[in-house]
């Protein structure tokens, strides 16, 4: 009888990679929703390729939590079968849509830090993330170039993008600290050289924003409060409609092979 | 703009059209030459070309709706990459044939533009909606399958651009065309309700999909210039005729059974389908398919929507060759 919801051994590696591939497949989700619908035909080119690329990504991480969990899941259950309680990722990635603007300023935002994160953990010794990191790295790099000319051709546009785009950014602002918080297991792995110290980022990913936003005419909030808690499954309650879509095949069919 | 670069149609088809550069090109016609945007052309030739290259390209990206009404909710990761993929290289085609359609001297704006305002039309089929997952399966199996029958033969089209467009896309095509009938294949080795989606798929899109190669030759408007243009090879009826023999046989070996009973094989191994219902498609086609005026309000919405990113692109690039002017003048 198949189950409504896996179980998961939340070892710290398995985790880990678990959140990185959440984060890659609720943006990618996210992104993939424009196909059909984007401003312009060569955005809806350019946002489905980054879709597909994070898309992926969230498939190799997948697959590489279901080897390391040594269980009975794969990369579709972890996907399919579980709730919005089980779901790791940053709150920033499952953020709707909204306005072209709000699309592109939330992939700056993960993009810039991706990128950087990326190619840190392509020294990681964990051989396998150490391979993902390589190729998520040249794709990252491509998504950060497209976000921040975006987000100059807004910002130095016109008066009504400039406001959609200061509008954006400060809407966003406070779902970004997640990405550089660690909690005690990743403390473990980042101890032995699994993990990198997203800390040691932030400087540099404020580098990047602080250059795209003077360059577009932009400025970046003062404010610091900051939201928490997609790591620990505690999401805002735009996740469970996107997971009610994203996992209905699956929900209405359990246990059938597609 | 590129297209201003070419000989447009005003300079050409004013004045010049005589009988004798007629007749020249004609003869470079039948001896298979191929027509470049450069070239000396009919009036009707370039509207012709002008009209179906358009009409393809919209097909193609008001086709990415249907299939990706499917997107976020495809049944595995797999399948969500390869239909997001699928409908990229849609877009993709649409994007390329508009190119060659603009080398005719229209711009892509106002082709757009004529498809939004509801005057420049789209394949049929696409004005049908996708209910289930098996519909995925048979978009790509049979819309792509008959899309490649009727594109085949454009590949060896008279107008260059668009011939060699069609080189590319059929190769997409094609490979859409496997995986949509490995969907499929899936769904009918799979439980008897996959089996029944499946069937219930192709009793949907059969009478459809034997539209999408138009009238039937007796009525068709544009065949005969068309043939004699080399824009068109082989008849609406030769056409559909030639995809029915290839599907029935893939049908069989789903088994699945085509939703046609009065169907059958002839000595000469064709299989003779029933009489085409063409007061639908003529419905479908004056606007009254189930999806017609979905179609086209998501169109507009994404181009109304999409209005002040476009804005801000042409003001951002307008501002920055200002500012290179002016530093280039100091």
């Amino acid at each position: 009888m198949p189950v409504a919801n896996i179980q998961v051994s939340e070892t710290p590696l398995v985790l880990y990679t678990l959140r990185r591939a959440d984060d890659a497949l609720i943006l990618g989700h996210r992104l993939s929703e424009w196909c059909g619908h984007a401003p312009m035909l060569e955005e809806d080119m350019a946002l489905s390729n980054i879709a597909l690329d994070l898309i992926g990504q969230a498939r190799e991480l997948y697959t590489y939590a279901a080897k390391v969990e040594g269980k009975d899941n794969d990369e579709d259950k972890f996907a399919y079968l579980r709730d919005v309680r089980q779901y790791r990722n940053l709150l920033l990635v499952e953020q709707p849509n909204g306005d072209f603007a709000q699309t592109l300023v939330r992939q700056f935002f993960y993009s810039a830090f991706a990128d950087l994160y990326w190619r840190a953990m392509m020294t990681s010794r964990d051989a396998t993330l150490a391979a993902i990191a390589a190729k998520s790295e040249k794709e990252s790099a491509y998504h950060l170039r497209h976000a921040s000319e975006w987000i100059i051709r807004l910002g130095d546009g016109t008066e009504e993008s400039h406001a959609r785009a200061q509008g954006a950014i400060d809407h966003l602002w406070s779902f970004t600290s997640e990405m550089f918080a660690v909690d005690d297991g990743e403390r473990t792995l980042i101890d032995v050289g699994i993990a990198i110290d997203p800390a040691t980022l932030r400087d540099r990913w404020l580098t990047t924003l602080a250059n795209v936003a003077s360059e577009a005419t932009l400025s970046l909030p003062q404010n610091n409060w900051m939201q928490q808690g997609g790591r620990a499954g505690r999401h805002s309650e735009h996740l469970g409609h996107l997971l009610s879509e994203l996992q209905s095949m699956q929900r209405t069919f359990p246990g059938l092979t597609w | 703009m590129y297209t201003q670069a070419l000989n447009t149609a005003e300079a050409d088809d004013r004045g010049l059209e005589d009988a004798a550069k007629a007749a020249q090109f004609q003869a470079r016609i039948d001896a298979e030459e191929r027509i470049e945007p450069n070239d000396w052309m009919p009036a009707a030739y370039r509207k012709t070309l002008t009209r179906q290259i358009s009409q393809h390209a919209h097909s193609e990206i008001v086709g990415m709706l249907p299939e990706g009404n499917w997107i976020t909710r495809a049944p595995t990761l797999r399948r969500k990459a390869a239909l997001l993929a699928k409908v990229q290289d849609e877009c993709g085609h649409g994007l390329y044939l508009y190119a060659a359609a603009e080398t005719l001297g229209s711009s892509r704006e106002e082709l757009v533009d004529a498809m939004l305002a509801g005057k420049a039309k789209y394949s049929s089929i696409f004005n049908y909606p996708t209910l289930t997952w098996a519909d995925i399966g048979t978009i790509g199996w049979l819309v792509d399958g008959a899309a490649i029958m009727n594109q085949i033969p454009l590949c060896r089209c008279s107008y260059g651009p668009y011939a060699r467009a069609m080189i590319r896309v059929c190769k997409e095509e094609s490979f859409h065309q496997r995986q949509g009938y490995e969907i499929m294949l899936t769904l009918c080795r799979g439980s008897d309700e996959q089996k029944a989606m499946a069937q219930d798929a192709l009793n949907r899109w059969w009478w459809p999909v034997l539209m999408m190669f138009g009238p039937p030759d007796a009525a068709s408007q544009h065949s005969d210039t068309s043939t004699r243009w080399k824009i068109k090879r082989f008849s609406n009826d030769e056409l559909r005729q030639k995809f029915v023999d290839a599907t029935v046989p893939q049908a069989q070996y789903l088994g699945l059974t085509i939703p046609d009973p009065a169907m059958t094989q002839d000595a000469d191994g064709h299989w003779r389908y029933s009489e085409i219902d063409w007061t639908e498609f003529k419905q479908v086609l004056a606007g009254n398919g189930p999806c017609n005026r979905d179609r086209i309000a998501a169109r507009r919405k994404a181009h109304d929507d999409g209005a002040w990113v476009r804005e801000a692109a042409a003001s951002y690039a307008a501002k920055r060759q200002h500012r290179q002017t002016a530093q280039a003048a100091e």
